[in-house]
């Protein structure tokens, strides 16, 4: 009656209980120490093997894959959450260890200030701004505060894939790192002022370590900031709103690595995140995508490579080490903060990942080994092809192919507006496209008048299967920022068809590509068609 | 029987003080406050973690319970630390709290 209540312990209510690590009271790896941490299924760590391991493996990581180079600059996208943190930490320890081991590129930092997507007012995001300065000075690297609203002051180049520079052979690799090295021991011998590496690495930060140009001290103005929550207000779910929220953000650090030199941005995706991505990606129509969102690198934009330090370290790891050894990190509420399990997509994926890890310990791990193995190929004939809009992955859409239920839908989309009288892209039609018997999406903004059906087929006929499905939760594109509208129309403009021609065209409008031959988004390279048709054309009026 | 039970009157007596700590975003369940210094009534059967939840729940949870607890355990995705230790090593619900222990809740849920 009075025992404690231990032996009880085994029998959980549900399930089979996961397995335990047992009462080991010693460290699997050094046998000596107390042991702090369990990792996987069963391996308990003690304090200093757990950091030698954790280390490890991100040296490990960025040592395996060799893409960045010596001397590299490379931006730091860090959200203020765990893993980013601990990424920004592990990079700032990686550069003052000795010589042999020391990490070769220079960093800095970006933080996006999202407050304004969340609904936070300014002072809260002011106060959140304060933390993150304070830890940003610390760190010692040239830094970058940008606020989301800037996006709408994005200009439309930031959606074009720039020409790719060819990722360095092993070989090319090699030869770059000897070079560096030979330079450090010149100039060691030389005697420069203390560790050459120091003066090249840390030179640089002196100066903008103290201000940054960049960073906003008042708040950014009010009708961006009112357009941002008009826009994130506008969107029907919560699935939509994160989408569309990573979308900009990627767009914005991509802006902030162009305009200043960097060539290769990391991020702090753990293995777990990585986990919930890629099976929230299938859910969302992102298959064919998978091998860039969630592998090591992601070259999708041409000039700057996306790369994945933390993709091995579940977030377990990371919020045991951010523990153990202090790691700043500053938490700001997210757009889904309290949301409920079924919110969104993202968080029933991220629910039911979790609960079966706690079942079955090698799921996370399992689901990464997957991600692994998943390879970057082109699809025959896309290899240089048409790119979504927003996403700037290859197209996968095959509008043409009428007998599918996809072929049909998209057609159907983009003649749904069909009844009310055809706008041309300039001017706004009268009739807000609540209208529609044939079933246009409702117009919320009741005020001004959104009659560009036209310009809204644009748009998604540029876009990726995924992406086309989330704009269907955002009724009206109008509160878009501009770039992404001024691209859409350059686009299919450019690559409508040719104006020497259009007379020779029975339907001669805008709105003829979107019906006539088949929605595809234009393709990037000047001199390839994508479409059969436009090419058919072509032939038949300039051969 | 007997010498157990002298010892359950032992453990009736004494009231426990422990700190309980929310991060990651759980303490926003929790009116923004990361440090609770909490006083667990003295009662019959020694406080094991199962039964400091059910209190956790009771007293400092201000909203959404099931963010935080599922059934009688916490979410998947919060982790406990015991005196900074993992609580997987220790028992997990079934370790025996001491006084002056040191709870720690961290939720890596995105958006706590």
């Amino acid at each position: 009656m009075c025992q404690v209540g231990e032996d009880y312990g085994d029998a959980a209510p549900e399930g089979p209980p996961p397995p335990r690590p047992g009462r080991e009271l010693k460290c699997v790896k050094c046998k000596e120490g107390p042991p702090v941490v369990v990792i996987r299924a069963g391996d308990a760590f003690c304090r200093g093997c757990f950091r030698a391991f954790y280390v490890h493996k991100f040296r490990a990581v960025l040592g395996k894959n060799r893409l960045i180079f010596p001397g590299e600059k490379v931006l730091l996208a860090w959200s203020g959450g765990p893993s980013s943190s601990s990424m920004v930490w592990q990079v700032l320890e990686g550069l003052s260890r000795d010589s042999a081991k020391r990490l070769r590129f220079v960093p800095g930092v970006v933080y996006v200030d999202e407050g304004a997507a969340c609904g936070q007012s300014w002072e809260d995001r002011a106060k959140t701004l304060t933390d993150v300065r304070q830890i940003l000075q610390t760190l010692g690297f040239p830094w970058h505060i940008v606020t989301l609203e800037e996006v709408f002051a994005l200009p439309p180049s930031v959606l074009r894939c720039s020409a790719q520079d060819p990722v360095g052979t092993v070989e090319t690799y090699k030869v770059a790192v000897d070079s560096f090295l030979q330079q450090q021991r010149t100039l060691a011998a030389e005697g420069v002022r203390g560790s050459p590496s120091s003066a090249q690495g840390e030179e640089q930060p002196s100066q903008p370590c103290t201000q940054d140009p960049q960073d906003p001290v008042g708040p950014p103005p009010a009708a961006q900031t009112e357009a941002l929550s008009q826009l994130f207000d506008s969107v029907k779910t919560l699935t939509a709103k994160e989408e569309l929220l990573q979308t900009l953000r990627t767009h914005l650090i991509l802006h902030v690595a162009r305009t200043h030199g960097y060539s290769k941005v990391m991020t702090g995706d753990s293995c777990t995140r990585l986990a919930i991505k890629l099976m929230t990606s299938l859910a969302l129509g992102r298959g064919a995508f998978l091998a860039w969102d969630t592998g090591f690198s992601d070259e999708r934009h041409g000039d700057v490579v996306v790369v994945r330090p933390m993709r091995e370290h579940t977030l377990k790891e990371v919020a045991f080490y951010n523990r153990l050894f202090a790691v700043p990190s500053v938490f700001t509420p997210a757009i889904d903060t309290k949301a409920s399990e079924k919110a969104s997509i993202h968080r029933l994926m991220e629910g039911f990942l979790l609960r079966l890890q706690a079942q079955f310990p090698s799921t996370v791990s399992t689901v990464y080994r997957t991600s692994e193995k998943l390879v970057k190929a082109p699809r025959d004939g896309c290899a240089a092809g048409p790119r979504c809009l927003l996403c700037m992955c290859s197209l996968d859409v095959d509008s043409a192919d009428s007998a599918t239920a996809f072929g049909a839908q998209t057609q159907d989309f983009s003649q749904t507006p069909a009844p009310t009288p055809r706008a041309e892209a300039g001017a706004p039609a009268g009739p807000c496209c609540a209208a529609g018997p044939g079933g246009a999406p409702n117009c919320w903004q009741g005020t001004r008048p959104c009659g560009r059906e036209g310009s809204r087929a644009h748009v998604i006929e540029q876009l990726c299967y995924a992406c086309r499905v989330n704009m269907k939760d955002v009724p009206c594109l109008e509160p878009l920022p501009p770039y992404i509208l001024a691209e859409a129309q350059l686009r299919s403009q450019r690559y409508g068809p040719a104006p020497q021609i259009q007379e020779y065209l029975v339907n001669s409008d805008d709105e003829a590509p979107a019906s006539g031959s088949g929605a595809l988004g234009p393709p990037e390279q000047e001199g390839k068609e994508a479409r059969a048709a436009c090419g058919c054309i072509n032939k038949n009026f300039f051969n | 029987m007997g010498i157990s039970c002298e010892l359950g009157f032992l453990n009736m007596a004494a009231p426990l003080s422990v700190e309980v700590e929310f991060g990651g975003g759980a303490e926003l369940l929790f009116d923004g406050i990361k440090k609770h210094q909490v006083t667990l009534p003295g009662q019959e059967e020694p406080w094991v973690i199962r039964d400091l939840l059910v209190w956790i729940k009771k007293n400092l949870l201000k909203e959404r319970p099931e963010l935080f607890i599922q059934g009688d355990s916490v979410r998947p995705g919060i982790l406990v630390l015991i005196n900074d230790a993992d609580w997987e090593l220790l028992g997990e619900l079934d370790y025996q709290l001491q006084d002056q222990d040191s709870i720690l809740f961290i939720s890596t849920l995105h958006g706590g």
